[in-house]
């Protein structure tokens, strides 16, 4: 037994005798500790850790739910928990939507845990950052290298009991020039796939690439959009499409078994390895094939959402999705199948199909050598564009209405003019105003890349894989400029 | 109980591991969220934080580290770490950090609180919420729901300048929102605000909400968008309600003078600003009405407080004054960088994270004539009212923002309501278009300002009122 399963089987323990046998509690304790060295001007400014462990009680009594949280863990800190718990559950209104609690159930097999990044120190971090700042060649670099480690233990009145753990790192940074600014990053769960000096040198690239960049009138282009820019369409799909409760509330767009998407556009969400295996409600994680070949097949459900939808939990669970929803977290968008006798593929890179859990991405997989502002996984289907745009990332976007999901946003960190499959200008930063699923709908992905790369999100914990996407169009409606 | 001293050997430890300054502040947040739909609780949670965080400063680079642990022991061993921290930044130095001088303080400061939101019955508060969404659901919505939060911190810092300062903030709102559901959209009203408001205030300020008296109106009206007329798109003059311009003022000024932003401290993540600290003083930022002030002391209101994160007493300043720029949101050591002689603006949210330059209360100073005096004023233009969606370059210049509602005005009066009415522009032209300006001013509460690597969430404060610009694009479509 782990220390965080000991400390919430004690928390459910003391539930029951304070609150009595017919109590339904469950109870999740983590510990995390997450370490992150940023830079800026191309040095390090601000090199931060903490480590913290939380325990979360969910408590169903006489009909009424409460929750609540501590990261006070003596005695006393988790006998507070529970009376406080306790005393807002028998105050609060009826909860009529109380799904149960998940019942025993086994964990799936995760993919291995690494140690080391679990207990990578500051001079690691800062060493990557020195060679990404070195491999930028004086370019003004700025950015972060994070490592984190989770180990987490769920228990519940049922008799559900599972633990977990997992490590994270992630390396993130742009390089600037003359105004222009060009961005690596990755995601994975070793630190020493992460190559500081990679990173920085596709970064400068791109950042050379973007000089005197030309204004363009708005309107419908042609699109590559790069694994860093794919990533977006991915967050917004699960936060917003594959919400398990804004599907069962009618918001989202999604409609299961409908050919919503292009047939060749396949996501599913893969947790496992990624984050711990199991929700907070106890459900194992598993891999949920949100959409294959075009066609819808599910979302992502808690208890509750689930419940209301008539189906099962897909093990999405989290502290705020009773509120919020439950919002899959580590998407991916399978590439397409490599050419046969193709062999350029990098050790480890994912192959084309259906997502498998066993493929991580590969490091280094989809960059470039350090010439050119152009991804590698980006290269053929930017060769295949006769008059369009390639774009590296998208920005600051929000949604203009969930149901169709129309999304506004920016262009950020390199956009370039493509004519007959060559970069021909730099191009400034533009606005959009684009439905997701729209652009990625029937007929209009034109093509999509061979290789994915792991990337994370720009809060923190989220992993999306990608490749690069061709799409028949995008909708620019205005310049940076006006 | 105060925890100064484990606050000080934190500080203590970190000098004796060799940092050159080192502060710590011991937090201690309790936290109250409930959520309701259609008449029924959806969810409730109590949660308790309590931890210290360590800043060590070292040669040139910070060290922060923090632990969930309030003992001596834990606290040593916290300000030990920080300064380790700070020491391996050495193999990526930056030039020489200073920090602007400040005077040590000793001092307690508590917010105005009439009515403890915690000591509010659960049952009282979940009434409310149960009432104000099966309101709107029996006027017609498809989808009611309604939210309060509460905070409740605790802070104890203490620095190696000397530097004792304990303060208690009580914050909490509430709001609620009804859709409305066509066949291919979504309609939605708030109230008050897309969000709710929120300020550093008891419950007094959720029952001044009167949040059930609303429900019915907000039902009623998102129907109703599901049928009205699209915004047109077209360049017009444009008034926008108080809550959107107090959005206006969050995205296109406060964050964009940040000065960690301006110095490029977040030109990865946040990004950068598209002022030049060498115009300081001179750069023309908006019409001859626009004055900004940066006050954390307005009482009440999201962004107050009595000192910052690193000691530095909440002061009132101008950030721009007549349409010119003339200050920035500073920490002690970015402002040492920028050569200005003031911080005060830095903090964190909570005990996990490192202080950072952050938004206290920036608003809009009022004008002199009223929203119903700048629509009788305007031949031919756009109302939108209440935030639904804002987005801006990571300069913080070109700014796209959807509003709930519209309505169009002829002739100085106000007609039809527009459905999805949105608007586009580029920060200084924009606010150089301003031309009226209402004295019906409100601190706006902004609760989830998303900041910073790690994330942090920072509450801050707007007083803005509805304002009349000209020229501005309307009607942006996907």
């Amino acid at each position: 037994m782990s220390a965080e399963l000991d400390l919430a089987a004690r928390v459910v323990e003391l539930t029951r005798r304070l609150a009595g046998a017919a109590a339904e509690a469950e109870v999740v304790a983590a510990h995390s500790a997450e370490a992150l060295t940023r830079f800026a001007n191309s040095a390090i400014h601000q090199n931060v850790a903490e480590a913290t462990t939380t325990v979360r009680l969910r408590l169903h009594l006489d009909g009424r739910t409460a929750g609540g949280s501590t990261t006070v863990t003596d005695a006393d800190g988790l006998r507070s928990l529970v009376e406080r718990t306790i005393a807002a559950a028998r105050l609060s209104p009826p909860d009529t939507a109380w799904p149960g609690l998940t019942p025993p159930t086994p964990l799936l097999a995760a993919p291995g845990f690494d140690e080391a990044t679990a207990a990578a120190g500051p001079e690691e971090r800062a060493t990557r950052v020195r060679e990404f700042v070195r491999a930028a060649g004086g370019l003004e670099t700025a950015g972060y290298c994070r490592t984190a480690y989770a180990s987490g233990g769920f228990a519940n009145t049922l008799g559900q009991a599972v633990k977990g753990r997992s490590a994270d790192a992630a390396m993130d940074g742009i390089a600037r020039l003359a105004g222009a600014d060009g961005v690596a990053r990755r995601a994975g769960g070793r630190l020493t796939d992460l190559d500081g000096a990679e990173l920085g040198a596709i970064a400068a690239a791109k950042a050379r690439a973007g000089a005197q960049p030309i204004e363009l009138p708005p309107g419908r282009y042609e699109v590559v959009l790069e694994p860093t820019a794919v990533a977006d369409l991915l967050d917004n799909l699960a936060g917003f499409g594959f919400n398990g409760k804004a599907f069962a509330q009618h918001q989202s767009f999604a409609e299961l078994g409908a050919q919503q998407f292009d047939e060749s556009i396949t996501i599913a969400d893969e947790p496992l390895g990624a984050t711990l295996p199991f929700d907070a409600e106890g459900t194992p994680r598993d891999t949920l094939i949100l959409v294959e070949a075009g066609v819808t097949r599910a979302v992502s459900h808690d208890r509750t959402s689930a419940a209301e939808a008539g189906t099962v939990s897909t093990g999405h669970a989290s502290p705020a999705s009773r509120s919020w929803g439950p919002i899959a977290a580590d998407l991916r968008l399978a590439p397409a199948p490599a050419p046969a006798g193709a062999s350029g593929r990098p050790p480890g890179s994912a192959p084309g199909g259906v997502p498998d859990r066993s493929s991580g991405s590969a490091p280094g997989g989809g960059g470039q050598t350090g010439t050119g502002p152009v991804a590698a996984t980006a290269r053929a289907l930017m060769a295949g564009m006769h008059r369009g745009l390639l774009v590296t990332d998208l920005w600051y976007t929000r949604v203009l209405d969930q149901k169709s999901l129309v999304v506004t946003g920016l262009t950020r960190n390199g956009v370039w003019l493509v004519e007959n499959g060559e970069v021909t200008a730099a191009v400034g930063n533009l606005r959009f105003t684009q439905s997701y699923p729209q652009a990625l709908g029937p007929g209009s992905v034109l093509g999509i890349g061979t290789e994915t790369v792991a990337l994370p999100d720009r809060w923190s914990g989220v992993r999306y894989t990608a490749p690069a996407l061709h799409l028949a169009s995008w909708n620019f409606t205005g310049n940076a400029s006006g | 109980m105060d925890h100064f001293d484990e606050a000080g050997a934190a500080v203590e430890a970190a000098l004796d591991a060799g940092a050159r300054y080192a502060d710590a502040r011991v937090m201690l947040r309790r936290t109250e969220i409930m959520s309701a739909r259609d008449g029924e609780i959806e969810d409730l949670s109590s949660d308790e934080s309590a931890g210290i965080g360590v800043r060590a400063l070292v040669g040139s680079s910070w060290g922060f580290y923090a632990v969930p642990d309030l003992s001596a022991a834990a606290a040593r061993a916290a300000g030990r770490r920080a300064a380790e921290i700070a020491a391996a930044s050495a193999r990526v130095p930056g030039p020489a950090i200073d920090l602007v001088p400040a005077r040590a303080q000793t001092a307690s400061w508590a917010s105005p609180c009439e009515v403890d939101p915690l000591s509010v019955p659960l049952s009282t508060k979940g009434d409310l919420l149960v009432a104000a969404t099966a309101a709107a659901r029996d006027a017609g919505a498809d989808l009611a729901e309604g939210l309060y939060q509460i905070w409740d911190t605790r802070k104890w810092f203490v620095s190696s300048e000397g530097h004792r300062i304990d303060q208690h903030v009580r914050e909490c709102g509430a709001g609620i929102t009804a859709s409305a559901y066509g066949d291919s959209e979504i309609q939605r009203r708030s109230w008050p605000s897309h969000r709710g408001q929120y300020a550093s205030r008891g419950w007094e300020l959720v029952d001044e909400l009167a949040l059930t008296d609303h429900a019915a109106r907000m039902a009623d009206e998102a129907r109703a968008l599901l049928t009205a007329p699209l915004c047109p798109s077209e360049e017009t003059t444009l008034i926008l309600g108080g809550e959107q311009l107090a959005l206006q003022i969050h995205e296109s000024v406060g964050h964009a003078i940040e000065l960690d932003r301006i110095l490029g401290w977040e030109a990865a993540f946040a990004g950068t600003s598209w002022l030049d600290l060498g115009r300081l003083g001179s750069l023309r930022y908006g019409s001859e009405l626009m004055n900004i002030t940066i006050d954390p002391t307005i009482p009440g209101a999201l962004g107050s407080f009595g000192y910052d994160d690193e000691g530095s007493p909440a002061v009132k300043r101008d950030a721009v004054r007549d349409g010119i720029w003339v200050g920035v949101l500073a920490g002690r050591d970015s402002a040492a960088v920028a050569g200005l002689d003031y911080a005060g603006s830095v903090r964190s949210d909570g005990w996990a994270r490192l202080p950072m330059v952050r938004m206290t209360n920036v608003g809009l100073e009022p004008g002199p004539h009223t929203l119903d005096e700048m629509i009788a004023a305007t031949d031919d233009g756009v109302f939108m009212d209440i935030n639904r969606s804002w987005s801006i370059d990571d300069r913080r210049l070109n700014f796209q923002f959807g509003c709930e509602i519209g309505y169009e005005i002829k002739n100085g009066k106000r007609g039809r309501m527009l459905r999805n009415p949105t608007y586009t522009g580029i920060g200084p032209k924009f606010w150089q278009s301003m031309d009226m300006l209402s004295s019906e001013t409100v601190a706006w509460g902004t609760p989830n300002c998303g900041k910073g690597q790690p994330g942090q969430v920072g509450h801050t404060g707007h007083p803005a009122a509805p304002a009349r610009f000209t020229g501005v694009r309307v009607g942006v479509r996907g």
